[in-house]
C-alpha cells in the first residue's frame, strides 16, 4: 500500500512501512544523520535527525518514525535546525575536535556534519575528560575521547558479530564504550575484526596506521621491499580513490603499486590457488583416514582468534593451512629468496589486506623463521594503501594497466573468489570434486554457496559419497557453526568460514561507508573476475605444479608442512 | 553465601540477572561484585561479560569495587537540600573523616549520594544499607552512627 504526506509542502507518495528520513531520502531531501547506520539496529539515539510533524508536540526522529497517512513533515524549520546545531555543539564540546591530527579528517561523520549545519563557533566550553588511549594490540586504536557514544560500534560487536566485547559502560555523562572490566581490546577477548572500526562515524577507533613504517621501507637502500594483494583489494581500492563502488582495478592497481616504489608486486591470488592445493589436500585425507570432521577453513584470522578465544575445544577442527597471507610470506623469504639469490633477511614483505585482524595474524609469533624475522613485515588495509596513493599524488585513473610480477602472478578465477563469503568452498570443491571423482566438472559455479545468506549448505558427490558442505559469514553465524561442532551435532564435512558480512569484500579495513549495497557491488566484480580469467581451477594453475615440482615436492609433504601449515593455541580467559 | 549458592536460587534467564546481582552484593559486606564474580555470573545466565558490566556500572546501587560494611547514601535533591541536608552532608563528613565516594580506612563506612528517597515529606533523609533515616538533624545524625560504631565492637 502507498502512503501520501506532505514534506515541506511537498506532496509525496511512498511504500508505507517507509521512514520519513527514506522517504525524505527518495524525494531528494537528506536529513542529516550521526548515529543512524543503514545496515544496523535503529537507536535514534543523537537525535540529529530530528524533524517537525504538524500537530506533534516535540520532535520526532526520522529515522525511526513510520510515515503516515496525511503526515506532514517540516524536515529543516529554524526550531528543528536549532535542535540539531544543538546537539552537535554538545557533542563537540565533549569531543577531542582537535580534527587536523585525526586520522579521520575529512572522513569523518561529526566533521560534515558540523560543517552542514554551518556550526563556525560553539557556546559551549570544552568539558571533555581525558582518558588513556588503548593502543596495545596490533591492529586496532581505541580513542575514547573522540567517541560520541553513537552505539554503531556496539551493535556491530554485539549484533552482528555476536562477539559483544564493547559495550555501554556507566551513564548519562559518564558513559564510556569499553570491554569490561575497563580492559584493553587485547585482553583475549576481541578478535580484531575491525566492523567497528569500519562504522565508527569519527576517529574513536581507527586501524593502527602503518603507512610510515612501509614509506621507510621503500626508501631504505638494504630492503627489497615486495607487496602482494589480496583478492578483495583488486574490487575495492578504485572504491577507495574515489571510483565506484565494486570498480575492478586490478591492471591500475599494479600500476599504482610499482610507482610507490615496490620492487615486485605480487598477488595474494596465488598463495590462494595454493591454500586450496594443501586444504583440499587435507581436506581429503581427513575424509579418506578418518581424520577430524567437520574441518573447517583457517584463512580468516577473525574466525582464528574467535576460535582460539571463545572455542578452544574445536581448534582440531581448524585446516592447519595458513592463510593464503602467511604461505605468501613464508614462500617470499624461501622460495623467491633462493630463486632470486636474495638474503631473505633483506626482504621487506607487504601485504595489502581488506582486513585488521591481519595486522594482529602477521604478528602471531609462529608465522616466521624466528620472531624477529617474521614472513609478513607490515599489513596494511585497503583504507591504507589508499591513503599511501593519495600521499604520493598517484592520479589512479590514469595510469595504464600493468600485470603482477612472477613467479606469484599466476592466478585462476577460483582464488579471486576467495574475496567473497563462498569463494574458498567454491574454489575448494572445483579443485577437490575433480581430484577425487578424476573427471572435470560440467559446470564450474557452485551457485548454492554464492549470495549474502548468514548459512548456505551444498552437497557434493565426492567418490560416490554425498559429502554435507557449508558456508557461513560473520562471527554471529560462525557461532551456530562452532556450537554445532562443539556439540557434535556438525551435519557437515566442511565448512567455510569468514569473519565479516559477506567475507573479504565486507572487511574491517575496506573504505569507509560500506554497506549492504556496496558489498553486493564488489561480490558481483569478483564473479566476474573469475569468470574473465583463463583459469578457473587452482589445480590447472602451472606457477602452482612447477612451485611443487622446483621447491616444495608435494601437497602436505615436509617442507610444505612446515611452511605452509601452522598450529592454534586456545587462548587463556581470565 | 557462596555466589555458587546463591545463584541456584535463580533460573539460568538474563531477565534475572539484576535480582541476583542485588541479592548478592547485599548478602556481601564489602557490597560488590568483584570481576572473578562477574565471569562466574555472565557464564551462569549464558550473558557476555561486557554484559553484566554495563548492567552493573548502570545502576547506581551495584558496584565493582568494594565499599564499606554500611554504605551511607545521603539524597542530593531539592526537597532535602531546603530542609538543610547541606549540614547532614557536613556532620557525616566531620565525624567519617571521608568525602562522598569514599570509605573509611577501617573499612566501616561509605558515603555517597543517591537521587530521591521518597522522604520529601520528612526531609532531609538518608540510607544506611537497607535502611532509612528521616527528619534528620546532626545530632540525631551523630546519634546514629554511634549505635553503628557500638554494634561493630
Amino acid at each position: 500500500m502507498m502512503v501520501n504526506l506532505k514534506i515541506n509542502n511537498i506532496d509525496v507518495t511512498v511504500p508505507e512501512n517507509t521512514t520519513i528520513l527514506d522517504a525524505a531520502k527518495a524525494n531528494n531531501i537528506a536529513i542529516p544523520t550521526l548515529c543512524y547506520y543503514p545496515d544496523l539496529r535503529i537507536n535514534s539515539d543523537c537525535r540529529i535527525c530530528s524533524v517537525e510533524i504538524v500537530g506533534k508536540k516535540g520532535l520526532s526522529t526520522s529515522c525511526s518514525t513510520l510515515v503516515t497517512e496525511g503526515m506532514q513533515v517540516k524536515t529543516h524549520t529554524p526550531r528543528v535546525i536549532n535542535a540539531r546545531k544543538t546537539i552537535t555543539e554538545l557533542l563537540l564540546a565533549n569531543h577531542d575536535a582537535d580534527c587536523t591530527a585525526c586520522a579521520k579528517n575529512m572522513n569523518c561523520e561529526l566533521q560534515k556534519l558540523a560543517n552542514v549545519l554551518g556550526i563556525d563557533e560553539n557556546r559551549f566550553a570544552r568539558v571533555l575528560e581525558v582518558r588513556p588511549i588503548d593502543d596495545h594490540n596490533p591492529s586496532l586504536i581505541r580513542n575514547s575521547n573522540r567517541c560520541i557514544k553513537c552505539g554503531r560500534c556496539i551493535d556491530v560487536c554485539r549484533n552482528i558479530q555476536g562477539v559483544n566485547v564493547l559495550e555501554a559502560m556507566n551513564r548519562g555523562h559518564d558513559i564510556l564504550i569499553s570491554p569490561p572490566f575497563g580492559k584493553y581490546l587485547s585482553d583475549e577477548f576481541c578478535t580484531f575484526c575491525g566492523q567497528c572500526s569500519s562504522v565508527c562515524p569519527v576517529g574513536a577507533i581507527i586501524e593502527k596506521d602503518e603507512t610510515a613504517t612501509v614509506w621507510n621501507a621503500l626508501h631504505d637502500p638494504q630492503k627489497h621491499v615486495i607487496v602482494q594483494v589480496a583478492p578483495a583489494i583488486r574490487v575495492s581500492l578504485g572504491e577507495e580513490l574515489g571510483q565506484k563502488p565494486g570498480t575492478i582495478v586490478t591492471g591500475k592497481l599494479v600500476a599504482a603499486l610499482k610507482l610507490l616504489g615496490f620492487t615486485k608486486v605480487f598477488d595474494t591470488d596465488f598463495t590462494a590457488d595454493l591454500t586450496i592445493i594443501e586444504e583440499g589436500s587435507e581436506l581429503i585425507k581427513r575424509i579418506t583416514t578418518g581424520g577430524v570432521l567437520p574441518m573447517t577453513t583457517s584463512c580468516c584470522p577473525g574466525w582464528i582468534n574467535f576460535a582460539e578465544t571463545y572455542y578452544p575445544e574445536i581448534l582440531d577442527h581448524i585446516s592447519s593451512c595458513k592463510s593464503p597471507q602467511q604461505m605468501f610470506g613464508a614462500l617470499a623469504k624461501t622460495y623467491y629468496a633462493q630463486k632470486e639469490n636474495i638474503d631473505p633477511a633483506s626482504i621487506f614483505v607487504v601485504s595489502i589486506m581488506p582486513c585488521t585482524a591481519k595486522k594482529y595474524e602477521a604478528k602471531r609469533s609462529e608465522m616466521g623463521s624466528t620472531e624477529n624475522n617474521l614472513d609478513v613485515d607490515v599489513v596494511l588495509t585497503t583504507r591504507e594503501a589508499g591513503k599511501m596513493l593519495r600521499q604520493m599524488g598517484v592520479e589512479f585513473e590514469n595510469l595504464s594497466e600493468m600485470e603482477f610480477d612472477k613467479p606469484f602472478g599466476t592466478t585462476t578465477g577460483a582464488a579471486a573468489i576467495f574475496g567473497t563469503t563462498g569463494g574458498v568452498m567454491e574454489a575448494a570443491l572445483r579443485t577437490v570434486y575433480e581430484i577425487v571423482n578424476k573427471k572435470p566438472l560440467a559446470v564450474l559455479d557452485f551457485v548454492e554457496v554464492r549470495g549474502m545468506k548468514g548459512i548456505k549448505e551444498a552437497s557434493v558427490d565426492l567418490g560416490g559419497k554425498t559429502v554435507k558442505v557449508a558456508v557461513a559469514h560473520t562471527l554471529a553465524n560462525a557461532k551456530i557453526i562452532a556450537e554445532q561442532i562443539k556439540n557434535h551435532e556438525s551435519p557437515y564435512a566442511f565448512i567455510e568460514v569468514m569473519c565479516c558480512p559477506g567475507g573479504c569484500i565486507g572487511g574491517g579495513g575496506q573504505p569507509y561507508g560500506t554497506i549492504s549495497k556496496t558489498r553486493t557491488d564488489r561480490l558481483a566484480s569478483l564473479y566476474a573476475v573469475d569468470v574473465a580469467m583463463p583459469l578457473r581451477k587452482s589445480h590447472e594453475n602451472p606457477d602452482i605444479n612447477k612451485l611443487y615440482s622446483d621447491f616444495l615436492g608435494s601437497p602436505l609433504a615436509k617442507l610444505s608442512h612446515e611452511l605452509l601449515h601452522t598450529k592454534y593455541q586456545p587462548k587463556r580467559r581470565h | 553465601m557462596t555466589l555458587d549458592l546463591m545463584l541456584q536460587k535463580y533460573p539460568a534467564s538474563s531477565e534475572y540477572l539484576i535480582e541476583a546481582l542485588r541479592d548478592y552484593q547485599t548478602a556481601k559486606i564489602d557490597h560488590c561484585v568483584t570481576e572473578m564474580e562477574i565471569v562466574k555470573i555472565a557464564k551462569y545466565f549464558n550473558v557476555t561479560e561486557s554484559k553484566v558490566c554495563s548492567v552493573v556500572s548502570f545502576y547506581s546501587f551495584l558496584s565493582e569495587k568494594p565499599k564499606g560494611k554500611y554504605v551511607i547514601r545521603i539524597c542530593r535533591d531539592v526537597p532535602c537540600f531546603v530542609n538543610k541536608s547541606e549540614s547532614i552532608l557536613k556532620t557525616l563528613e566531620t565525624r567519617l573523616g571521608i568525602k562522598p565516594g569514599e570509605t573509611t580506612t577501617d573499612g566501616l563506612f561509605s558515603l555517597e549520594f543517591t537521587g530521591c528517597l521518597g522522604q520529601c515529606d520528612h526531609a532531609p533523609a538518608i540510607r544506611i544499607n537497607e535502611k532509612t533515616y528521616v527528619d534528620l538533624t546532626p545530632d540525631k545524625v551523630k546519634a546514629i552512627l554511634s549505635e553503628y560504631r557500638e554494634e561493630k565492637s
